[in-house]
């Protein structure tokens, strides 16, 4: 099992949007490898034929009655979001720089 | 049962709901005994971090007009309550523990919240907790640790430490908690109180923040099982608005609790859960109150559950997996702490400082190790396989319940710890969880309740009974059995010995 290098740790905390600071990236990446180090004992069971589980107690197909139920009210939501406008939620620009 | 005592903060919840019925005491009494407890110690302890004074007075004060009326009440109608600052609640914030949240007000009640009010409790405020639920120590909240009430500067557990140093320090006689690798178990254990695990399923998730949707389950705090039913009761079954929740009766615990008969119960040690890194005191303590068992007419048989070696490993991948992909929606968009929106920075450049200043350390580890495991590649080997020994501690534990009807083993490996002793040592803190995690990754339930204080250090033990899913309530039957022998043995409740604050 690969050692996660101050690289992994960097693209890791982009895939995650998550700015870290540069003294951080060491500190996480011993921390991480050693982690994944204990977490990787998992390879040593025999599994092959063992379906995976997801779900503890399955349940399927399940629905809700078909009724209209209100929702939340606009103005409560509103006085929770960080920023809103003309009756919106107002966010930053969407396109970067590249 | 009449009040024992002058003070209203050390009686059980059915004792106070008792004298609040029969009008020994108003509910508004009851009420300011404990706000009155939670002024004098909480600095010292820090189990909360919101008590809504007016709110519960006005709560308690309505319970008492209800009486007046005529009207009947619920089984625990006036008793005050601390809830676990993870599940929503209309008219206080909801911080989960982290900056990313502070000063969120949800606008709508989780269903254990609303539950708890149509059982007409009175609800003190929100405890404390690590951060998202991740820790098992509480040191991981970004509002400070809470300390725990048997030794000021030993952790009270986590991730519910709040729920149960509450109760440990007579601040409130119930408290919710959530459980999704132990969280209220091993506090339940380090602060000798009593924790419950329902089965997955058993009570909704509706507006609990979630942490790893296929682990967390909310459930009670007590500091004693009989109590611990009736909060059980209260917050247990169907919920249509959680699509996992189970549409079946809730097992009867509360006449579990009050049979309390183990005789001709097949019990399981489970093997995997003792010997090396158990500290002796847990051990011996342990051994004791299997010898109790035994004696009380069980039949006490070795079990072995050889996947179980793996079952840290899998939870620690699984968890995550999925707390990666949930706490995505903390974006600084929609609600909670927005950083460095000054116009000229695109989204991506909020989102990122938002989760860098929003999040602690334990959060962004366990995210980077989750979007690790999940990324291509490695998916397979880590999650993948991690879910394939899910499956084999399930059949573990299907093999067990062939042969037993429950199986116990020590709730913790180790007493309560010193703040700060393993706050940056990951794998050191993630050891606490050795003997919980099976229940969560299998979805079944299990019991925590104390059996003594340790030789070497004479703090709290807990031992944990774990019962297949849907049969909730042997864990009752048992723990009620123990616990009334150990009273028997003690004359009164571990509880009774914690030292005064």
């Amino acid at each position: 099992m690969p050692d996660i290098s101050r690289d992994d740790v960097a693209h890791l905390a982009r895939l995650a949007r998550l700015r870290l600071g540069e003294d951080e990236l060491t500190h996480y990446a011993d921390q991480l490898s050693a982690i994944v180090e204990a977490v990787a004992r998992v390879s040593e069971v025999a599994a092959a034929d063992v379906p995976p589980t997801s779900h503890p107690i399955p349940v399927v197909n399940v629905v809700r009655a078909d009724e209209i139920r209100p929702g939340l009210a606009r103005e409560a939501v509103a006085a929770m979001a960080p920023a809103w406008e003309d009756d919106r939620f107002r966010v930053p620009r969407i396109l970067g720089e590249e | 049962m009449a009040i024992d005592g002058p003070d209203l903060t050390r009686q059980s919840a059915a004792t106070l709901a008792d004298a609040i019925s029969s009008g020994e005491v108003s509910a508004e009494e009851v009420t300011r005994a404990h706000l009155d407890r939670i002024d004098s110690v909480d600095g010292a302890v820090h189990a909360f971090l919101h008590v809504d004074r007016d709110a519960a007075l006005a709560t308690a004060r309505a319970v008492d007009a209800k009486r007046s009326s005529g009207a009947a009440l619920g089984p625990l109608a006036g008793v005050p309550i601390a809830v676990k600052d993870v599940l929503t609640m209309a008219g206080l914030p909801t911080t989960c523990g982290s900056r990313v949240l502070e000063g969120w007000r949800p606008p709508y009640d989780s269903t254990v919240v609303e539950r708890l009010r149509a059982a007409d409790m009175v609800i003190l405020g929100k405890t404390n907790m690590d951060e998202f639920a991740m820790g098992s120590s509480t040191e991981h909240s970004a509002y400070g640790p809470t300390r725990n009430p048997w030794d000021l500067e030993r952790i009270p557990g986590g991730s519910g430490g709040g729920s149960a140093a509450a109760l440990a320090a007579f601040e409130a006689p119930l408290a919710i908690g959530t459980d999704t690798g132990g969280s209220i178990r091993q506090p339940a254990a380090v602060t000798g109180t009593v924790g419950v695990k329902p089965t997955y399923g058993g009570v909704s998730r509706y507006g609990l923040v979630a942490l790893a949707s296929s682990l967390d389950q909310a459930g009670p705090c007590a500091r004693s099982v009989g109590d611990s039913a009736l909060l059980h009761a209260t917050i247990a079954g169907h919920d249509p608005r959680d699509s996992t929740s189970i549409d079946a009766p809730v097992p009867d615990v509360v006449a579990a609790a009050a049979l309390g008969d183990v005789r001709g119960m097949r019990i399981g040690l489970v093997r995997e859960l003792s010997g090396e890194g158990y500290q002796s005191g847990v051990q011996q303590l342990f051994q004791r109150a299997v010898e109790i068992l035994t004696n009380l007419g069980a039949d006490v048989v070795e079990v072995g559950c050889p996947n179980f070696e793996y079952a840290l490993a899998a939870y620690y991948l699984i968890l995550p997996s999925e707390a990666s992909s949930n706490l995505a929606r903390f974006d600084g968009m929609r609600y909670g702490l927005r950083v460095g929106d000054d116009g000229q920075a695109s989204v991506e450049d909020v989102m990122s400082l938002t989760r860098e200043q929003g999040f602690g350390a334990e959060v962004k580890r366990r995210i980077m190790l989750g979007t690790y495991a999940l990324s291509s590649g490695y998916y397979d080997a880590y999650y993948g396989q991690a879910q394939k020994v899910r499956t084999l501690i399930a059949r573990d534990f299907a093999n067990a319940f062939e042969k037993v009807d429950v199986l116990v083993s020590p709730t913790a490996p180790t007493t309560a710890f010193k703040i700060g002793e393993k706050v940056d040592d990951p794998i050191a803190m993630y050891l606490n969880d050795i003997a919980t995690i099976p229940v969560n990754l299998a979805g079944n339930c299990a019991m925590s309740l104390p059996i003594g204080l340790a030789l070497e250090d004479g703090l709290p033990v807990g031992l944990q009974i774990m019962a297949p899913a849907l049969a909730d309530d042997r864990l009752y039957r048992v723990g009620s059995a123990l616990e009334q022998a150990l009273v028997d043995a003690w004359g009164h409740l571990l509880i009774e010995e914690v030292p005064s604050l």
